[in-house]
């Protein structure tokens, strides 16, 4: 009979800086008494970092005794939820029909030939990522474009867009 | 005496500035020693006037816009504090065609008080519903709402009374109000407004709704898109539970009935009731099969009255001033008033609550004032990403669920997209497809294979390849999503690719 070796407890989420997994452990402490918890801490951990990453699995699906592939899943169902840390400001573009009416089309290939990348990517610079977005509920007065958590703009036309990510990118600087 | 100047906060308000103005004008009546207040109100609703600014004046409220930064020291020269005349003032604003010709029961408060002052909500006729409704049992205020003719104004128009028995007449120890906020439709805005400018008459009516039924605890599942309006609910509510109208002892008489806004994540099939309580409870949202119905095994199982925000909205006036008051309005089985949205290519766009019984053509013209672009408007699409494309000579379809049926489009959540002769009609057939694929929730296969298997037939159309044969298989790919898919998202889809296609088949030909 081979020896017993006294194992450590495996970390549960090896892959996560500490500074990180605290600020996701106090989320979730905030949050965990909540029915249905896991949109709640996911927005939190998001509006706390930026983005829920994916190291951060592990240990949201243990402190909410849920499995890797429940949490995993949820995550990726979900447009709003991303798992890349962002540029430092998120601009979020309408792709809905009544944006469409008024110019969203070639906004949004305007958009993404001057910042030179598609949805869900971030410009060279760090300072912009781009990510569509399904109705603003401005549709009175599109094309419509969500800048950060509630920078709202109206009858953005490329010319004002580009105004708008000028002027991003000198109060990023 | 103070005057009091109104400024709104309203979402599409504030992407024209209304923050900068609203600023500007306090500081410089401070600066000019005028004995001025700013209150942030709702938005009238009149959007080509945003930002509006309102003078409260003893011959009521005169109105002034759009309003830049810019302008605001010449309106003080002008005197517009006291109503006086500058180029941009339009007049009492509630004389205003557009709005003057309106029927605004549930959006009666919105742009006109403080939307989260409980003074100002109880001052225009607020909590009057609830105070009926302490005094009246569950039955008589299920009975008042199935009377009112009252239909869920989310896009199904399912009776709200027939619900709201069901849950009354199901024995549970837990059960749950939710409040469908998830306004995902493009084109439609109305129940953002009221979130933002009468959220009160929200809270309202799911006290209602709670004192109805028998339940406790209400949630607002709000998208993650409207962030002011996830502001205002929330300040919203804290008042009402510091005015003693939330809580364990609902004005002293011992009924219960908690609140809370969560927020969905960017899905637009949340929208669909079964979805939005599967995200509820923290998981993805996917459709459920029916039945059981949400009304018997809902939210954690439990029974579950679950109904848009402009039905729950529209709660209140009904215990106010009766049924027969509301059910005078409208038409055939549409009864009451719907609070349409005018979006997209049009020049006075925003928010017309009329009776129904109005026509696509009064609201596009009369109201809409024609295209935005000066060009003939050429399609519009009701009712959101599912709704139909109607031509011009659909245009005379009166608002009315059974009218909007019969001519195979739906009326839905009341938003109306307009567009322009420069549309190109199949780009907009292969969108709805699109947005489906992105969108579905994968649980059925007509819906989640067969919106990516549309893209790429519509994707052959365009190119000239097999155009003919592919127009078969488009139709025949209609009939499987229609008849084979769980809910309305796969279902509904191939309506607005049909009616593209009936409707301006010039652009499904083979370009030369």
């Amino acid at each position: 009979m081979p020896p017993k070796v006294a194992h450590e407890p495996k970390p549960i989420a090896p892959d996560l800086p500490e500074a990180t997994a605290t600020r996701v452990r106090e989320v979730i402490d905030a949050r965990r008494h909540l029915p249905g918890a896991l949109l709640p801490v996911l927005h939190g951990i998001q509006d706390a970092l930026g983005y829920v990453p994916e190291d951060a699995v592990p240990l949201i699906a243990h402190e909410l005794n849920l499995s890797r592939a429940e949490v995993h899943g949820v995550i990726s169902f979900y447009h709003h939820f991303r798992t890349h840390e962002p540029g430092r400001h998120v601009v979020r573009l309408c792709r809905a029909e009544a944006c469409q009416a008024l110019g969203a089309r070639a906004l949004e290939a305007h958009a993404k030939k001057t910042l030179g990348v598609d949805f869900h990517q971030t410009t060279k610079d760090g300072a912009i990522t781009l990510e569509a977005v399904y109705c603003l509920g401005n549709c009175g007065c599109g094309p419509s474009v969500l800048v950060d958590p509630d920078g709202l703009h109206a009858r953005v036309t490329p010319a004002s867009f580009d105004a708008l990510v000028a002027s991003l990118r000198e109060a990023a600087k | 005496m103070t005057t009091r100047i109104f400024v709104s906060r309203d979402a599409t308000a504030l992407a024209h500035g209304a923050e900068a103005v609203a600023r500007a004008i306090g500081n410089e009546a401070k600066r000019r020693g005028v004995d001025a207040t700013v209150v942030r109100n709702g938005s009238r609703g009149m959007f080509w006037l945003e930002p509006l600014v309102e003078i409260e004046t003893p011959a009521g409220r005169v109105g002034y816009g759009p309003i830049t930064v810019a302008d605001v020291p010449a309106l003080f020269d002008a005197g517009f504090e006291r109503g006086h005349v500058h180029g941009l003032r339009v007049g009492p604003v509630e004389m205003i065609p557009f709005f003057e010709r309106q029927e605004r029961l549930t959006f009666a408060r919105v742009g006109i008080t403080d939307p989260l002052s409980v003074e100002d909500y109880r001052e225009h006729h607020g909590y009057r519903g609830l105070e009926n409704a302490l005094a009246m049992s569950g039955e008589d205020i299920v009975k008042a709402l199935t009377d009112s003719g009252l239909r869920g104004r989310g896009g199904a128009a399912f009776p709200a009374g027939i619900k709201w028995k069901t849950v009354l007449g199901t024995p549970s120890p837990q059960k749950y109000i939710v409040c469908n906020a998830d306004e995902g439709d493009s084109g439609t805005f109305s129940d953002r407004m009221l979130m933002e400018g009468d959220p009160l008459c929200l809270v309202e009516g799911m006290t209602i709704a709670g004192l109805a039924v028998g339940a406790t605890q209400g949630y607002i599942y709000l998208r993650s898109e409207y962030p002011h309006a996830y502001r205002a609910l929330n300040a919203a509510i804290a008042n009402a539970y510091a005015a003693g109208y939330l809580g364990a002892d609902i004005r002293g008489s011992g009924r219960r009935f908690d609140l809370e806004v969560r927020l969905g994540a960017g899905a637009y099939i949340c929208g669909e009731e079964t979805s939005l309580l599967d995200s509820l409870e923290g998981k993805r949202g996917q459709v459920r099969f029916k039945p059981p119905l949400p009304a018997i095994k809902g939210l954690f199982g439990q029974p579950t009255v679950i109904n848009n925000v402009i039905t729950l909205a529209s709660v209140p006036i009904i215990l106010d001033r009766g049924a027969e008051y509301y059910k005078d309005y409208g038409v055939g089985r549409s009864r009451g008033t719907l609070p349409l949205q005018l979006a997209g290519n049009l020049k006075n766009t925003g928010l017309v609550e009329k009776a129904f019984g109005v026509t696509l053509r009064e609201l596009l013209y009369d109201y809409g004032g024609g295209s935005y672009s000066g060009r003939p408007i050429r399609a519009v699409q009701v009712g959101g990403p599912l709704g139909a494309y109607l031509p011009e000579s659909q245009f005379d379809t009166v608002v009315d669920y059974e009218a909007f049926a019969a001519v195979g489009a739906m009326l839905g959540h009341g938003g109306i997209v307009a567009f322009d002769d420069t549309v190109d009609m199949l780009e907009q057939a292969r969108y709805a497809m699109e947005f489906c694929s992105i969108e579905s929730c994968g649980k059925c296969t007509p819906c989640r294979i067969g919106s990516t298997r549309g893209v790429e037939v519509l994707d052959r159309i365009r190119a000239g390849i097999e155009r003919d044969k592919n127009i078969v298989v488009l139709k025949d790919l209609f009939e499987t999503m229609r008849f084979g898919s769980l809910c309305a998202m796969g279902g509904l889809t191939p309506d607005p690719v049909r009616s593209a296609l009936e409707h301006f088949p010039e652009d499904f030909e083979v370009r030369a």
